[in-house]
């Protein structure tokens, strides 16, 4: 283990994990151009992406996008068919060398935690300092306690533990030796429900205040965005977008990014001049987000998303589509709307606005934001 | 780490890095031992190629080969028919309905498999043999001529006796598993009981009913003991007296047949299995309704009463009572039994565990990691296991060590080597069957934790393994301690065992002395049911 030759005395260093991160615009990781084949099918291709210092970085996207494996490639699990992957300045892997797990710090949550069962939870935490003296060992493992609050669960097995504090274990095992990246593999998908928001926060919690540059995976974007300093969506083994969660959520480079983030319908527009003509209307070019001019006469996808639009009871006459679904959310409804053109559309409404199936409703477009809008095909 | 570049891509020219792949050093030793393993059947292959063809043809043709390969014939196929007819009714009777101390019929129906067959002989000869127990009660009353207990009735009697627990044991397990709630579907479909019963329980069950058939086939062509003391030639029995004869060839002959018949019987298994897909997966936890006997109490009763009597009662009664009287009259000229042999007995089986959990470890590692071809052999290689009977086993390895290493014939090196070949997929089984239970994301954590893989291996993965292979190592002793055949031909000049001692004593006579090691043994044979139902617990939770 070659760990604690770069790094400082193991107490010494937890004490700057209290602190902020000491640069925030280095870079502690860097994929360039990796690529994994599996025989002749392509699971990571041409993959770039940079994480700096004290970052939570969330690669979001639909199962079988690649997202797993480049987690397994940083971590050494697998190996990369092409690219470099550098951590902390140093290349750990690229086309002909090849550094392995135990050899590169970094860390990892497993999705099902993979805490050792014949081990406590001292023992767990203990496992990765193998270069530190007993009372140094000891000193972290309690430091460590303290960070995730298990400090009076020390001597339980884990399974003796619940769900949350099983995942806490294994968060304060891979952060003990200090790892240059943590890696989280889907770390809320096997909590249910009500303690995955609860866990979200306290983990995040955990690592800012370790200081740890972290990557984590998931499919949940609710999860992605809450959490994450930046997002990275994933498509079919390459990364189509990069950003902080707000500004990907608000202008999603791509359709694919778009239809993936939040309830997203597209509305068909055709473009004449300074207006765009729609199913529900028509606006001024100044709503949409960006010069449209270049697509003059022809149509474009507009992204609309349930809050963007509201449902107008109305006569037959007027009306620009039906209500064809109604799902109910408790707290609000979520009309689908079929139009008379064609294109479907949702709009978010309080529970107390009811429309029934069948109902003719004219849309407002009451979004308060540019929006984004894709060239047709 | 700058030495470590070439090092690496070393490594990564034959992808050992990645942990999912199976490591070189690995592979090699399992091929090893798969050729180890292997090395009796070659002799088989080596023999025949020596003989002349015209000879071989006419061993395989004569008179008295086609006579044993019938009364093995008969032999197997009516044990296994009578092996279904008293196995599935039990099965039946003590899974669905409302027979009065279930629990109770269940335990004694499924003990039986822990007498080893060719002591429920030894206790069935003694009890209604020429001069045995029953005719010498019965000889005051007038009654001189009792049915003739040996050959075909008594090998078949014994033999089903101590065998049906397979069937019964497998079609219990069928039927326990599969959802009551499609029999009550059948009955709302307007089906009677028995209906529902053809149309829909028995073809679930077939597959475990047969499953358990082609165990007792098996069991049955590969058993030397019964056959041997019912004086019934069947295979296994005529390649001992020709191996003690002397008479290679013949021996060597009935061996491939009798191979034959085994890989056959297996054949039809392993299709079997590869069918069972669909059949009984369907994982409901409602139990069908169950079945009022009414008037049929008495005799399911009576069924389930004979069947323990004669299973069960019976055989321990008699070695019981060998104990009771064992000084009076049934001591003999024969040495009587030393604490040595036990000694030897326990030794052997310890060495054959021990040999065995190490050798089924990266067995056991391969078949549980590996998706490659290789990852294959260890289950093909337990074939060899199960399908080689002892005898077969026993005259290959006699002739082989004599030809290629004579230090080692007349040795206890030789027994435990053959022990090791039988009963060794029992602990690649334990094992692998635990490793399957860990995640391979433990091995990863403890990477990602900085130690090598091998570290990894040894603080992760041993002790959670540790189970599995105590188990597996527990199981060879056990099965060990009670194999016959081949322990009797390969056992060094004046190595006594309890085995060995029993087939002396059965021999000449003098069954008194039999009593204690017999009940040993069925102890012994207890105690490794007893840790294959444990196993069986602990991984259904």
């Amino acid at each position: 283990m070659q760990r604690s030759t770069d790094t400082h005395d193991t107490t010494a260093a937890f004490d700057s994990v209290e602190t902020a991160v000491e640069d925030p615009t280095a870079t502690v990781l860097e994929l360039d151009g990796i690529a994994k084949d599996y025989g002749h099918e392509c699971a990571v291709e041409d993959l770039s992406l940079s994480v700096r210092d004290g970052e939570l970085l969330t690669m979001l996207g639909p199962s079988g996008c690649g997202k797993t494996t480049t987690l397994r490639m940083i971590a050494g699990l697998e190996q990369p068919t092409d690219g470099t992957i550098q951590i902390d300045g140093r290349t750990v892997a690229n086309s002909d060398a090849y550094d392995k797990p135990e050899e590169r710090n970094v860390g990892i949550v497993f999705q099902d935690y993979a805490l050792f069962p014949h081990l406590s939870v001292e023992e767990n935490i203990a496992f990765g300092l193998t270069e530190a003296s007993e009372r140094k060992t000891d000193e972290r493992v309690s430091e460590l306690l303290e960070l995730v609050d298990l400090d009076e669960h020390r001597t339980k097995m884990p399974s003796q533990l619940s769900g949350g504090q099983q995942q806490r274990v294994a968060l304060a095992r891979s952060l003990a030796p200090e790892p240059d990246v943590l890696l989280l593999d889907e770390p809320f998908s096997n909590l249910d429900v009500r303690l995955r928001v609860e866990m979200r926060e306290e983990v995040r919690k955990i690592l800012k205040r370790a200081g740890v540059t972290a990557i984590s995976v998931t499919h949940d974007q609710e999860e992605a965005l809450s959490i994450s300093d930046r997002v990275a969506i994933m498509n079919d083994g390459h990364v189509e977008q990069v950003g902080d969660p707000a500004e990907v959520f608000e202008n999603p480079e791509s359709k694919f990014v778009a239809s993936f983030l939040g309830q997203a319908s597209f509305l068909s527009a055709r473009v004449a001049g300074d207006t765009i003509e729609t199913g529900m209307g028509t606006f001024e070019t100044t709503r949409l987000n960006g010069p449209v001019e270049a697509y003059n006469g022809a149509t474009v996808d507009v992204l609309v998303r349930p809050d963007d639009l509201r449902a107008v009871p109305s006569a037959e006459s007027t009306a620009d589509g039906y209500v064809t679904q109604r799902q109910y959310n408790g707290p609000s409804f979520v009309y689908r709307v079929t139009l008379h053109s064609g294109d479907v559309v949702h709009c978010l409404h309080n529970h107390s606005e009811s429309f029934e199936p069948g109902e003719p409703v004219e849309i407002d477009l009451t979004a308060d934001h540019p929006l984004a809008w894709y060239p047709t095909g | 780490m700058a030495t470590g570049d070439r090092e690496r891509v070393a490594e990564q020219t034959h992808g050992a890095t990645t942990g999912r792949s199976t490591p070189r050093v690995l592979s090699a030793i399992a091929v090893a031992i798969t050729l180890l393993v292997l090395s009796p059947l070659a002799w088989l292959v080596m023999r025949a190629g020596e003989m002349e063809t015209i000879r071989a043809i006419e061993l395989l043709t004569s008179e008295t080969t086609v006579d044993v390969t019938i009364n093995s014939i008969v032999l197997v196929g009516t044990v296994t028919a009578l092996a279904i007819v008293v196995g599935v009714p039990l099965a039946i009777l003590t899974v669905q309905t409302d027979l009065p101390f279930r629990r109770f019929w269940t335990v004694t129906a499924a003990l039986p498999l822990v007498v080893p067959s060719y002591i429920g002989a030894f206790a069935f000869v003694s009890a209604f043999g020429p001069h045995g127990h029953l005719s010498n009660l019965l000889s005051p009353l007038g009654i001189e001529q009792i049915p003739a207990i040996y050959g075909l009735p008594g090998a078949t009697l014994v033999l089903t006796l101590f065998t049906y627990p397979y069937v019964f044991l497998t079609t219990r397990a069928a039927l326990l598993s599969f959802d009551g709630t499609i029999v009550e579907a059948a009955r709302s479909l307007n089906h009677t009981r028995w209906q529902a019963f053809k149309r829909v329980t028995l073809p679930q069950i077939a597959p475990g009913i047969a499953a358990g058939g082609l165990l007792v086939a098996l069991y049955t062509l590969g058993d030397f003991g019964t056959p041997s003391i019912m004086k019934y030639d069947v295979f296994t029995r005529m390649i001992y007296n020709e191996f003690g004869a002397q008479r290679i060839d013949y021996a060597a002959v009935l061996s491939w047949l009798l191979l034959a018949m085994a890989v056959a019987i297996l054949a039809v298994e392993s299709r079997l299995e590869a069918g069972r897909d669909g059949a009984y997966v369907s994982r409901g936890s409602r139990r069908p309704g169950e079945i009022k006997l009414g008037r049929w109490k008495l005799p399911a009763l009576l069924f389930c009463g004979g069947v323990a009597t004669l299973g069960l009662a019976l055989p321990i009664g008699i070695l019981l009572h060998w104990l009771v009287r064992g000084g009076i009259g049934y001591q003999g000229a024969g040495r009587a039994f030393e604490l040595a042999f036990a000694w030897n007995s326990l030794s052997v089986a310890a060495a054959a565990a021990l040999v065995s959990v190490v050798v089924a470890l990266p067995l056991a590692y391969l078949a549980a990691r590996s998706d490659t071809r290789l990852g294959s052999l260890p289950d093909r290689l337990s074939y060899v296991g199960y399908a080689v009977p002892g005898v077969v086993l026993g005259l290959a390895l006699v002739y082989l060590s004599l030809k290629y290493v004579p230090f080692a014939y007349n040795t206890v090196i030789l027994l435990v080597f053959a022990y090791v070949v039988r009963f060794m997929p029992q602990a690649v089984g334990t094992t692998k069957s635990s490793l399957l239970q860990i995640d391979p994301s433990y091995v990863e954590a403890a990477r990602s934790l900085g130690y090598q893989p091998l570290t990894a291996f040894r603080k992760v993965v041993l002790p959670l393994i540790a189970p599995g292979i105590a188990a597996g190592g527990a199981l060879v002793f056990l099965t060990t301690m009670k194999e016959l055949p081949a322990t009797l031909m390969l056992q060094p000049f004046g190595f006594e065992t309890f085995v060995t001692y029993i087939w002396r004593v059965q021999e000449s006579g003098y069954y008194g002395q039999a009593a204690i090691p017999a009940l040993v043994l069925v102890v012994v044979s207890g105690l490794s049911m007893l840790v294959i139902l444990r196993r069986e617990q602990h991984n259904a939770t």
